[in-house]
């Protein structure tokens, strides 16, 4: 995977790159997480781009549109040397990245957020009847009907998306950059985006977007760029390619040692859901977990993997669900009734919502199970001795065990946070993202400790979004997505491939 | 992208290392407090005298049980601005009730228990309209300052309200082995609020609602209750201080008893070296704040000061406590 194959591209004879990218490399702390990257941009283009997460696709637009500072390399735009340094720098040469999370004020109005930064005056006063003109004109232009004194908040996430569009016209834009454009769309807003699009090319605009949904990039692409492990794995004319060879170009690599071997599970059911539902979230979610059992939770983020978790822990409201534990009904309507049925979740952001990062480890590691700990007052001695032992059972490393969990890595802290939770004696153990932002060695000792629960008889549910984890972890898979499980794999069947299809829609299980 | 790599921090090789490592931070308001006590009784003659000293402390007491309580509010992550019109209100009523009720240890005792409980109550309304009306603290507490200011003119139609009883007096100036009771009565309830803060699982519930809200119910944390609790706690300690100012003086003021009580209690605590963001503090700490608070004004008095200026020290003060925090949390 060294590097990308032959460019195919019918562009370079007749065109002229309006961007060169050459070599770029990024490193983040000393860590390589872009690999010499070079490919040519084409005016007027709408280029996709594909990878897993993590394979470097949001940090090379990054780079492009000023966010990050690339570590080496070059970037050539309209025939010249090019550095970008910062957001408004790439504003002023020309280009725009749309986040996914809109960058819009909601107290301001349509016209007032279109020219934010960038406001029209007269003398000293804003020119407010000139930017409503200009306004209405970019939406004409994109033939949308938008009153521009309508109020942000008022808006549809589509009609939100065209102001964030609009905005960026107004800067004479040649190059815009979507992340992930269509995820937060409903299917009829979709198509006007799919529609805009059109538009917005006729205007000569060039467009790069990241896009998870495998159809759609073969829809709206003109190119196609796949990227793993921040290599450039391949650029192809979207005619070259179809939907099977794009899911194995993302995923393609050979699983290492770093799994334990894995171990078949019990045939008991220990947790057993039926009919969940949370309205616009979950549709009529039923799994069971057995006993010993690491059950794989896989799907594209905002699938409902981690909703159906926390409404399983009683973190959140459900609409409906029967949960069983061991063959018997149990209503969980907080976390505490959870903890009770020996249930535990370690979530997915671990330093919002799972460590108080101004305690020390002793306080971190008994904050659920303190009543362990209580005879009247709290025992100091007995807490900080079962803290001791779960500091070096995990290896935790730290100048001292009254270190604020501030001062620790993000490995040492996951491993507090399992600590944490594994104080409360759980039987069964709901992992969210467990490795994200960790360094391979702790992500190995974290994936042999889940093998070793799970032949204490501890049941684990893995919720991942990174295939690799799951398929070397997981006795079974469940793959979900918009909110529904689509799909069932075990054993053997259980490869990147299978995963994609149904996370991408390709693929979809009658039975649920 | 990993930051495994930890650098583990080499054991003190010599004193030079030792010394900075010791943490200034968490000592600063003893330092302080030394070096005032040190500055004062260099200054006047008369600052180290028993009666100077047991006239501080007695006059640090009243704001000083409230500071306790407030202690509890702010480390969850809120703030009672009620206290002091609370203060008032309290003590009309204990005041009115121990008058109706005539003479005798009886009254005093009955006085005395419905101002502890009222004074709960109080802080039990602020915390329902906190936690139940989710209202943001200050705004809660800023309406209901104003409320009971005004319900306690109303009570008393703004009259000044006299104690008939001849013994409720010694409560609040009476002495026990020559200190004054309301001294020992907020050196206890320092020593039980210490307990709780630092002992219990309450306590350890208080800073973890307060240092991250969501990580606290994630863990299974009943963050509403805990939080309603500190209120509650809040309301019990003016209840008590109530009943040592009233006493004391034998009457309440209505428009004047308890004025800017709050701001002196929040300043003791943020000067003891609380963070008003919450999450962290000690019961120790806003001991030392208060103490620190009296003394200056105490001094300030004894080297013949403005009393108009003595606002300005107060500030400067307050605002030195905040900086000298913030440069230490980095």
């Amino acid at each position: 995977m060294s590097t990308a194959q032959a460019h195919s591209s019918s562009h370079s004879d007749s065109a002229e790159p309006i961007m060169q990218i050459d070599n770029i490399v990024k490193e983040f702390s000393g860590v390589r997480v872009l690999h010499k990257i070079t490919m040519d941009i084409f005016a007027g283009e709408v280029l996709g781009i594909l990878g897993e997460n993590g394979a470097g696709k949001s940090t090379l637009l990054k780079i492009l549109s000023g966010i990050y500072q690339k570590t080496s390399g070059s970037i050539r735009f309209i025939g010249q040397d090019v550095e970008i340094t910062s957001p408004a720098n790439a504003k002023a040469l020309g280009i725009s990245m749309i986040p996914q999370e809109f960058n819009l004020i909601n107290s301001l109005n349509v016209f007032e957020n279109v020219f934010l930064g960038n406001e029209q005056k007269k003398g000293l006063l804003l020119n407010k009847a000139k930017m409503r003109e200009q306004t209405l004109e970019l939406l004409a232009q994109l033939q949308t009907q938008l009153d521009p004194d309508a109020l942000i908040s008022s808006l549809s996430v589509a009609q939100k998306q065209m102001v964030e569009i609009a905005k960026a016209l107004v800067n004479d834009v040649k190059i815009l950059i979507m992340d992930e454009p269509t995820t937060v769309l409903t299917d009829h807003e979709v198509g006007i985006f799919f529609a805009l699009v059109e538009r917005l090319k006729a205007r000569g605009v060039t467009l790069i977007f990241i896009s998870h949904k495998l159809k759609e990039v073969k829809l709206l692409c003109d190119r196609l760029i796949i990227l793993r492990d921040g290599y450039l794995i391949s650029v192809d004319d979207i005619d070259d390619i179809d939907e099977q060879d794009m899911a194995r170009k993302m995923v393609g690599r050979e699983l290492n040692q770093i799994y334990p071997e894995k171990v078949s599970a019990g045939q008991e059911s220990v947790l057993k859901v039926e009919n969940l539902n949370i309205a616009k979230l979950l549709h009529n979610i039923n799994f069971e977990l057995k006993k010993g059992e690491i059950l794989g939770f896989a799907g594209l983020i905002g699938a409902g993997r981690t909703e159906t978790a926390e409404a399983i822990m009683g973190l959140r409201h459900s609409d409906s669900g029967t949960t069983y534990i061991n063959g018997k009904q149990v209503d969980i309507k907080t976390v505490k009734d959870a903890v009770a049925c020996k249930m535990a979740y370690l979530s997915e952001d671990r330093q919002g919502k799972g460590l108080v990062m101004n305690f020390d480890i002793i306080k971190n590691i008994s904050l659920i199970s303190l009543a362990k700990y209580v005879k009247g007052f709290i025992s100091k001695p007995a807490e900080r001795k079962q803290a001791q032992h779960y500091v070096q059972m995990f290896d935790i490393k730290a100048a001292s065990i009254k270190s604020e969990l501030i001062n620790l890595s993000g490995g040492n802290q996951q491993k507090v946070y399992l600590a944490k939770w594994m104080d409360t004696e759980p039987e069964i153990l709901i992992l969210d993202e467990p490795t994200r932002g960790i360094d391979v060695n702790t992500k190995k000792e974290i994936y042999h400790f889940i093998q070793a629960l799970t032949q204490q008889g501890v049941s684990v549910i893995v919720i991942s979004s990174e295939l690799e984890e799951l398929i070397g972890l997981a006795n079974r898979v469940l793959v979900m997505r918009e909110g529904q499980i689509v799909g069932e794999l075990a054993g053997d069947d259980i490869n990147d491939q299978e995963i994609m299809y149904y996370a991408a829609g390709l693929k979809q299980d009658s039975a649920s | 992208m990993s930051k495994q790599t930890k650098i583990m921090m080499a054991p003190p090789s010599s004193p030079m290392q030792r010394l900075a490592r010791f943490p200034w931070g968490t000592y600063a308001p003893l330092i302080a407090l030394i070096v005032l006590i040190i500055f004062s009784a260099l200054a006047s003659e008369h600052f180290l005298a028993t009666r100077n000293i047991t006239n501080v402390l007695r006059q640090v007491s009243y704001t000083g049980i409230i500071a306790l309580g407030m202690t509890f509010v702010i480390i969850a992550g809120g703030i009672d601005l009620s206290v002091g019109s609370m203060v008032a209100l309290v003590g009309v009523l204990c005041v009115m009730l121990l008058n109706h009720m005539g003479d005798g240890w009886y009254s005093v005792i009955m006085a005395m228990g419905s101002a502890i409980a009222i004074g709960g109550l109080l802080g039990a309304v602020n915390g329902a309209i906190i936690t139940r009306g989710k209202v943001a603290s200050f705004i809660a507490t800023l309406a209901t300052m104003s409320i009971l200011r005004s319900l306690t003119l109303y009570f008393s139609d703004a009259g000044e309200v006299v104690s008939h009883n001849s013994l409720f007096p010694e409560i609040g100036g009476g002495y026990f082995w020559s200190i004054p009771i309301p001294v020992w009565v907020f050196l206890i309830l320092a020593f039980i609020c210490h307990i709780l803060l630092n002992h219990t699982a309450f306590g350890r519930h208080v800073c973890a609602i307060g240092s991250n809200a969501t990580v606290a119910s994630y863990s299974a944390i009943k963050v509403r209750w805990v939080y309603f609790l500190t209120f509650v706690i809040a309301g019990v300690m003016v209840g008590i201080s109530a009943i040592m100012l009233s006493s004391r003086l034998n009457s309440v003021s209505p428009g004047d008893a308890g004025l800017f009580y709050e701001l002196d209690a929040i300043a003791a605590v943020v000067i003891g070296g609380t963070a008003l963001s919450g999450g962290r503090g000690t019961i120790w700490g806003t001991v030392i704040g208060v103490i620190i608070l009296g003394i200056i004004n105490n001094m300030l008095n004894l080297l013949g000061v403005s009393p108009y200026l003595q606002g300005t020290v107060k500030g400067a003060v307050i605002l030195i406590a905040v900086l000298a925090q913030f440069k230490g949390d980095r």
